[in-house]
């Protein structure tokens, strides 16, 4: 029984294990020198773990009686989360490096959380959906605070802290609420206490409680307050990675949560989720109007975007699944684009993130000047785009499933959104001249960044085949 | 040539392309490149979409030229054109070309103008020829892009402002669109507009939020489709960023915007609007048709106050959308016919207009009607060019002009009376803004110091108006190029709304015995 386990949990076990002798051999290496060695091998382990999650077969299995289920949702999840984490890792090599940043302990704290967030989408009990939830947080505060000697990092870092404690604190109380009123933590256990006993007060409160903890990890309204002080105070590269893989584990995870815990009550959770879609796409299309800081305003950026993800799950169907995993793998791909830019803003040197200095970029960097454009109206959703696609996915969802007004708001938001895409193109095409931002010579992150926008060009032809695979994850979760 | 109309599409996006790769440089060499490969480039598709029009059968109503090829979440990349697209993709094709040659001072970034202009193109084909809701919406949608950008980068003073509001209004609009387009695929399981065509959208009385809405599922898809075409037209009172847009956009800018753009929300209506919601539009026939009057007298009368040239020929463009509009809301052959005789004809002479203003703005930098007068001392070709458009503009018999607004009175006159009465009243006000903007501007004595040395136009600009001067006169003399085309498939669409409606009406009878 147990070598079977621990063979179907076997790329966790391994990138845990890889943590720990890295662990070591930073410690009893020459600890700092070691750490771009140690940071491209994370990389290539992650890479490489994501293409042996990628060939695992179609059929679910569980392990450790059901607390850990390796499904292809799970795998879909898993893929994005790896190849992302990786990509984000090296892009941000040469700016930690520049900066002394870059200590040994960063790719292994991100290593540990990203097992984390792989237990995260695999969970299959309460147990297990904390455990990772809170080894993938523990390693992201300290990457916040990275950066010791900034108070801004640290700063960062310790608000994450408290208010991803009281999150915790919010997750753990409802899961014991659930426990205690459906007397299991296995999620096939609750949705058969439900199914024969019906939904209880204390179950649905138990449900509110932890739907609370796990929007805060997505930064979903009415729980982002965080989001826009940590995006801005920790470094660029912690922050685009905190723009994406973990956003993808927290997203898999309240969809693995409320169909496989849940899934017999749909009305009771599409409710709260609709709620948290609208407040996030409002609020972030909103709030993002007035920002000056390029870091800001891609923090309320993603809380529109984990809006507009929500809706997907809102729809409570197969297809609203496959909508959101679809918008997840978009929304991933724009984003490490658009901070491979960001890495390369400066001035002088010195790393800048007013959005004004952008004004007349398209002369200094044609090329660079344009990626951006590119993936800037691909995330205000603008056709032909891939970010089109995603947005239409998740409208069509909650329409199918009969919440059409869903998809009116939703439309309504992405045009509020769309000023504030508008409003950096306007600076880097139509700006008046100010002193232009360095030429950067900076291969990786322009790669990746014109990389990205090709990507949101080309995939008009066919998203790459990511749909059928999000479609066979969706059916794999709801059935 | 199975599929021509993909040549037609993508040949200057794939000259885009090219200048894009291999183009480098900003010096004369390869300002001059960039807009020859641009003109050949217009210039190919206009002659492929010549052997378009030579294949076209017009007796045949369905869609010829189709190519369909599968493509991502069921929809189809489907292609085809009919009798009422056909002349569109003419229309956009012919005036590329001239287009591009009006922008041939352009000095500013020139390669990335060229480049902006041909994507727009082919997005702008791509609207006519689409057979598929998700693939029309992506081409309706793309083209706020380029169009953006040209306003933006090479616009006038406020540029800013007027390509934020271009942006926004119109996105608002076709936001709205796009979940009625989602709504209907979920109901009618297929974005093929053919097959949509033919399928019923359910009329029956629904509440909603305490509000009984007659036409039920069909009003709400019509008014989320009106909401996207009423801004792009742009109909009164959401007209607003016209006048903006033209103002501030450059020369090259309001001529593709008047002539193309403009008519994509006209070939909405003819295209979705009328075929696939035949009940709603009945229902909301009154309401458009007097919005089109009152567009067409209260943009008139807004023409008239306006010192700044191109603004007034923005208003006139507003109201010569109200006859369009009030044209295929008589859903009757003469009012469709009309509208789009008169969509096409808009296309020439409003597209002349801003071109003759834009001869002018070239040569003292001004739009402003007062810095000018007496021009026909000095530039007697350029008086007599922008006389004969003038005329268009208002409707002169002989010029196509006419044709268009005579066609879609007969129409309404058919219909509503009243609407005809008060509509008519603005032709008298457009001859008077017309003629009054002319003689301010042309003729009188040549006083202003700074006119003095004025040239009149050069061969490159006499080049470009001579093709819009022969369309105007040909289609203003010879109808029957247009309505031989356009008949047949006019006629099936307004055979099918009338059978439709009968439909409906017995039903709604038999419900009430």
């Amino acid at each position: 029984m147990i070598p079977a386990d621990l063979s179907t949990a076997l790329p966790e076990i391994v990138l845990a294990l890889f943590a720990m002798a890295a662990l070591m051999v930073g410690v009893f290496g020459s600890k700092d020198k070691m750490a771009e060695p140690i940071l491209y091998a994370t990389a290539a382990l992650m890479v490489l773990l994501g293409l042996y999650v990628g060939s695992r077969g179609l059929g679910g299995v569980t392990a450790f009686n059901g607390m850990y289920i390796a499904d292809p949702f799970a795998h879909f999840s898993k893929m994005i989360i790896l190849f992302s984490a990786a990509v984000v890792m090296v892009m941000g090599q040469g700016y930690m490096a520049a900066r002394g940043l870059l200590k040994f302990e960063y790719p292994i704290l991100i290593a540990l959380s990203v097992v984390g967030m792989m237990l995260m989408v695999s969970s299959g009990d309460l147990i297990t959906l904390y455990m990772g939830l809170e080894l993938q947080s523990l390693a992201l505060y300290v990457v916040a605070t990275m950066n010791r000697d900034s108070e801004r990092s640290t700063e960062a870092g310790l608000k994450y802290f408290i208010l991803g404690a009281l999150a915790s604190g919010l997750l753990l109380y409802g899961a014991s609420l659930t426990y205690g009123y459906a007397g299991t933590t296995l999620f096939a256990g609750i949705i058969s206490t439900i199914s024969e006993d019906g939904m209880s007060v204390g179950l649905l409160m138990g449900l509110a409680f932890m739907l609370a903890g796990l929007a805060f990890k997505v930064s979903a309204v009415p729980f982002h307050m965080w989001t826009p002080d940590v995006y801005e105070g920790a470094p660029t590269p912690v922050t685009a990675f905190f723009a994406t893989a973990p956003k993808v584990a927290a997203m898999a995870l309240i969809a693995r949560l409320v169909h496989e815990a849940f899934g017999v009550v749909p009305g009771d959770w599409t409710q709260i989720i609709a709620f948290l879609a609208v407040a996030s796409m409002f609020l972030g299309a909103i709030a993002a109007i007035g920002q000056r800081d390029i870091k800001r305003l891609m923090a309320y950026s993603s809380i529109t975007h984990m809006g507009f993800a929500l809706v997907g799950l809102a729809a409570g169907t197969a297809q609203g699944v496959q909508a959101m995993l679809v918008y997840m793998a978009i929304y991933v791909t724009m984003n490490i684009g658009v901070f491979a830019f960001i890495l390369t803003m400066s001035r002088d040197g010195r790393a800048v993130a007013e959005i004004d200095s952008l004004r007349q970029y398209s002369k200094v960097e044609p090329t660079r000047a344009l990626a951006l454009l590119v993936l800037m109206f691909s995330l205000a959703g603008v056709p032909p785009l891939v970010g089109f696609f995603g947005k239409f996915y998740v409208l069509w969802a909650a329409v199918e499933a009969g919440m059409a007004w869903l998809a009116v708001a939703g439309v309504v938001a992405s045009v509020i959104g769309a000023f504030y895409y508008l409003r950096i193109v306007y600076y880097m095409y139509f700006g008046d001249e100010v002193e232009p931002l360095d030429r950067v010579r900076a291969p990786v992150e322009a790669t990746l960044l014109i990389v990205a926008a090709a990507v949101m060009v080309l995939g008009v032809i066919n998203l790459f085949g990511i749909e059928g695979l999000a479609a066979l994850a969706a059916d794999a979760l709801v059935n | 040539m199975l599929n021509l109309l993909s040549i037609i599409t993508f040949t200057p996006a794939i000259a885009a392309a090219i200048l894009a790769i291999f183009l480098r440089g900003e010096d004369k060499a390869a300002q001059d490149n960039a807009k020859w490969v641009a003109l050949v480039a217009t210039l190919a598709t206009f002659a492929a979409s010549l052997i378009l029009l030579i294949g076209f059968d017009p007796q045949d109503t369905g869609f010829q030229f189709v190519e369909e090829h599968d493509w991502i979440m069921g929809f189809t990349y489907k292609m085809g054109v009919d009798g009422i697209s056909i002349l569109f993709v003419l229309l956009t094709t012919a005036l590329m070309p001239i287009t591009i040659g009006a922008c041939w001072n352009v000095t500013h970034r020139v390669k990335d103008y060229m480049i902006a202009f041909l994507i727009l193109e082919t997005l702008m084909i791509g609207v006519f020829t689409a057979l598929d809701l998700v693939l029309f919406y992506l081409f309706f949608e793309a083209g706020l892009i380029p169009m953006f950008l040209i306003i933006g980068i090479w616009g006038g003073k406020d540029r800013i402002y007027a390509a934020f509001k271009f942006f926004l209004y119109t996105f608002l609009g076709s936001v709205l669109m796009l979940v009625a387009m989602i709504a209907m695929y979920v109901d009618a399981g297929t974005t093929d507009i053919p097959t949509l065509l033919q399928h019923q959208f359910s009329t029956e009385t629904i509440s909603l939020a305490g509000w009984q809405i007659i036409g039920g599922m069909q009003s709400l898809l019509f008014l989320a489709f009106f909401a996207s075409f009423a801004v792009k037209m742009p109909m009164w009172p959401v007209h607003t960023w016209l006048p903006d847009a033209h103002v501030q956009a450059p020369t090259a800018g309001s001529v593709i915007l008047a002539a193309v753009l403009l008519k994509m929300g006209g070939y909405g209506f003819l295209r979705f609007s009328l075929p696939m919601f035949p009940v709603a539009s009945d229902i909301f026939a009154p309401l458009v048709l007097w919005l089109s009057a009152i567009a067409i007298v209260y943009t008139s009368l807004v023409a008239l106050m306006q010192d700044d040239m191109k603004k007034l020929i923005a208003y006139s463009s507003v109201a010569h959308m109200g006859f369009v509009t009030m044209g295929i809301f008589a859903a009757n052959q003469q009012g469709l016919d009309g509208a789009i005789f008169q969509m096409i004809s808009h296309g020439f002479i409003s597209g002349a207009l801003f071109l003759a203003v834009g001869v002018i703005y070239d040569r003292m930098h001004t739009r402003e009607i007062v810095a000018y007068g007496g021009l026909i001392n000095r530039m007697p070709v350029y008086a007599a060019i922008f006389l004969l458009f003038t005329m268009a503009n208002v409707g002169l018999p002989g010029t196509s002009g006419f044709v268009g607004e005579f066609l879609t009175f007969l129409g309404v006159y058919q219909v509503n009376t009243w609407v005809a009465f008060f509509a008519a009243t603005g032709v008298i006000l457009s001859a008077g803004y017309a003629l009054w903007l002319f003689r301010r501007v042309v003729m009188g004595e040549l006083i202003k110091e700074s006119l003095k040395s004025i040239k009149d136009m050069d061969r490159r600009e006499k080049t470009l108006m001579a093709p819009l001067i022969v369309m105007t006169l040909l289609l203003g003399v010879y109808p029957s190029l247009v309505t031989d085309i356009i008949g047949p498939s006019v006629a099936a669409l307004v055979d099918g709304h009338d059978v439709a409606l009968q439909a409906h009406e017995a039903a709604s009878q038999m419900a009430q015995n």
